[in-house]
């Protein structure tokens, strides 16, 4: 069997605040979210000999380690396809300590998405050049599709249609993600939660998506430390032990726009990454007690919950509407408001909260959680882990 | 009324009178002589000075030859007195008009001065139609260069000054239509695609197929996941699908895009999907299943792209 469940936790996790204009570089926040998490961890920045971060992240490991006074680095590595890298920086960290390349891993991803450069905004005037990756943009934006909300409402109209969801449906991911983002003084929507109604007269983005089905754009930074577990019992927190670590790119995969295979309302990538999870940690879906589940767009949660084995192809709905992914519910979701709620930091701020709901520090805590599924960006190649307290 | 009616109508103002010989309000005289230098801050002793005008050679004082037509002017009430007798002038204005000239700007004069004018002097003026050119397209507009000569004399007839003046009588161009389009973003064109964008500007739908295997693929790529072949030819599609899923764009607005903008993933009967708008259908109707054909659309002179429309149901 793998190497890799167990062999390394997440030790220190630390952020900025998320806000909607920093008034900071990247480099800043960057550098300000690998200091607090490492601090967390009980470690010294020159403890740190391995970095991972987003090929989409600006703040290359040489700046960071420079600033920090992190010193030699033995393991720097990158993970594409946006936000589908988050928890792939993760089993990266967690690969290179169970090999032994490194002993202190930190993965990070910093940005001023909101007062900087917007991905809402779309990729419309994206500079044309003859790669590959650009020319797939070719099928799109001269079509004016060119936006991740526009990309997403493909496949929610579709599961629409199949599953008969409807658009109040999509609206219960987004009640329950802002009212666990109420309670949450770290949130951008710190007590201001919505009500379906809220969400039903939000405007059209991008039918059948509404404003409030639409994560927020947020300027901030998150770190995460890993190191070996063996390790990690002698630091201050209680481990969050990485049992499963995945990635996953599934048959015919395209960045955001994988409308050619022959059903697009699951997320085979997604079901991919679930397979590795549990065969990794052993457990499956009735072992798993909380998830931090990726809501750039809510109409993708759903189809998670079906990949992910919580329930049937097409009846995620009713696993919402019976108030599954509340506290108290059989699954409770996004404790920390997701990035509906909190904040947009690609994915990263979610695997925090994993680590909290393991710790028993969330805001949010619901009773008895040993284990715990967090995943990163859907519709693109993606990734997911399994964090769990000790043995 | 041909345009050739219309140029014969013009052209016979050539050469005749628009404004018949027409005494000053006034005799040249001092006072306005004063004002007009201390508005021009021009302060050359002989325009006031009797002796340093003497020591010139002069008799006295003499009016700048810039203020002769001051010495004609009837003043800003005359001119506009619907009392005020018409004149040749008024006439011409009107046939330029019934062209479309309804706009004036001055463009060139020129003055040729026989005697200087000394207070007493009483100035009339006559002016005449020298020319009217063809028609000129122009920044301002479609427009006729009107050249006229201004002649100056004295109470006694003799000649003090002539005038050529010209001036452009234009057709204001049309309030400026909206401003176009912004171009639609471009696609990136590289040698795996572009065989595709240069069959679209022939508006022939073309789709990808394997050389071996004969499986058909879109989007396009260089090597079938079917069989691994790098060898491929194209079919024409017959323009034929359905609706298998769509989005209506709301927000952010592309100034290349009208919104709401309906973006369809469409089927087409020979098993591929693709991107495009929909045409011919309101946002609202559009329905995944529903029947569509092909059309074309060329948003920018180099740029063609696939369109489609319900299909119209066949009678029963």
């Amino acid at each position: 069997m793998s190497v890799l469940p167990g062999a390394a936790a997440i030790a220190g996790i630390g952020a900025t605040e998320f806000s909607k204009d920093s008034g900071r570089s990247e480099l800043r926040l960057a550098c300000e979210a690998v200091l607090a998490a490492v601090t967390d961890a009980g470690l010294q920045p020159s403890d740190v000999d391995g970095m991972v971060t987003f090929t989409a992240d600006t703040n290359s490991e040489i700046h960071i380690a420079r600033n920090l006074g992190i010193g030699e680095l033995s393991f720097f590595s990158r993970v594409g396809y946006g936000g589908g890298a988050a928890c792939g920086t993760v089993q990266q960290a967690a690969m290179a300590v169970a090999t032994g390349v490194a002993d202190v891993v930190v993965c990070y991803r910093a940005f001023n998405e909101r007062s900087g450069t917007r991905y809402g905004l779309g990729q419309a005037d994206r500079p044309v050049d003859v790669s590959a990756d650009r020319a797939a943009y070719s099928w799109m934006t001269p079509f004016g599709l060119a936006t991740p909300a526009q990309w997403v409402a493909m496949f929610a109209r579709r599961y629409m249609h199949e599953y008969g969801a409807t658009s109040e449906d999509f609206g219960r991911i987004a009640v329950v993600d802002r009212a666990h983002a109420a309670t949450n003084p770290a949130a951008w929507f710190h007590d201001r939660p919505i009500t379906l109604a809220d969400h039903q007269a939000s405007r059209w983005i991008a039918e059948p998506l509404r404003l409030l089905d639409c994560c927020q754009e947020s300027d901030g930074g998150q770190a995460l430390v890993v190191v070996s577990a063996e390790r990690a019992r002698d630091l201050p927190h209680p481990p969050a032990l990485i049992w499963g670590a995945a990635q996953g790119s599934g048959n015919d995969q395209h960045m955001m726009t994988s409308y050619y295979r022959s059903e697009i309302t699951g997320i085979p990538e997604m079901g991919l990454v679930g397979r590795q999870l549990y065969a990794q940690s052993r457990l499956t879906p009735a072992d798993v007690q909380a998830a931090i589940l990726y809501d750039h767009f809510t109409p993708l949660v759903l189809p998670q919950l079906e990949e992910l084995g919580f329930c049937a192809k097409g009846e995620a709905k009713d696993f919402v509407a019976d108030g599954n992914l509340e506290l108290g519910g059989r699954l409770p979701v996004n404790t920390h408001g997701g990035q509906l709620g909190e904040a947009y930091i690609h994915g990263m701020n979610g695997i925090a909260e994993g680590v909290r709901l393991v710790r028993g520090t969330s805001v949010n805590q619901p009773g008895d959680v040993h284990n715990v599924l967090v995943t990163a960006g859907t519709g693109v190649p993606t990734s997911g882990l399994i964090l769990g307290a000790s043995g | 009324m041909s345009d050739s009616a219309y140029e014969d109508r013009l052209q016979a103002w050539v050469g005749r009178e628009l404004v018949t010989r027409r005494p000053g309000q006034d005799p040249v005289n001092v006072p306005m002589i004063r004002h007009w230098v201390e508005a021009m801050e021009d302060d050359n002793p002989v325009y006031l000075d009797e002796d340093a005008a003497r020591a010139t050679g002069r008799d006295g004082v003499v009016a700048p030859a810039s203020m002769l037509q001051a010495w004609t002017m009837r003043g800003y009430a005359a001119s506009v007195s619907p009392d005020a007798e018409r004149t040749g002038s008024d006439e011409l204005t009107d046939l330029l008009a019934e062209g479309g000239y309804t706009s004036v700007v001055a463009t060139d004069s020129e003055f040729e001065f026989h005697r200087e004018l000394v207070p007493g002097d009483h100035v009339s003026v006559e002016e005449t139609l020298e020319a009217i050119s063809p028609e000129k397209k122009t920044a301002l507009g479609p427009g006729r260069f009107i050249s006229t000569v201004k002649t100056y004399r004295d109470a006694s007839g003799e000649i003090v000054a002539t005038q050529r003046w010209r001036m452009l009588r234009f057709r204001p161009a049309a309030k400026p239509e909206p401003a176009p389009k912004a171009p639609r973003p471009r696609p990136a064109i590289n040698h795996d695609n572009e065989f595709w964008f240069a069959a679209a500007r022939e508006h022939r739908l073309v789709i990808q197929r394997c050389a071996d295997c004969k499986s058909l693929r879109h989007p396009p790529g260089p090597c079938c996941p079917q069989c691994g072949s790098f060898g491929w030819d194209t079919v024409e599609s017959a323009g034929e699908g359905h609706v298998y899923t769509y989005v209506v764009n709301h927000h952010p607005r592309h100034p290349a895009f009208d919104y709401p903008l309906v973006v369809a993933v469409i089927e087409l009967t020979e098993g591929t999907r693709l991107i495009a708008n929909m045409t011919g259908v309101e946002p609202g109707d559009v329905e995944i299943g529903m029947p569509v054909v092909l059309d074309w659309i060329d948003p920018d002179p180099d740029l063609s792209l696939p369109v489609f429309r319900p299909a119209v149901a066949e009678e029963s």
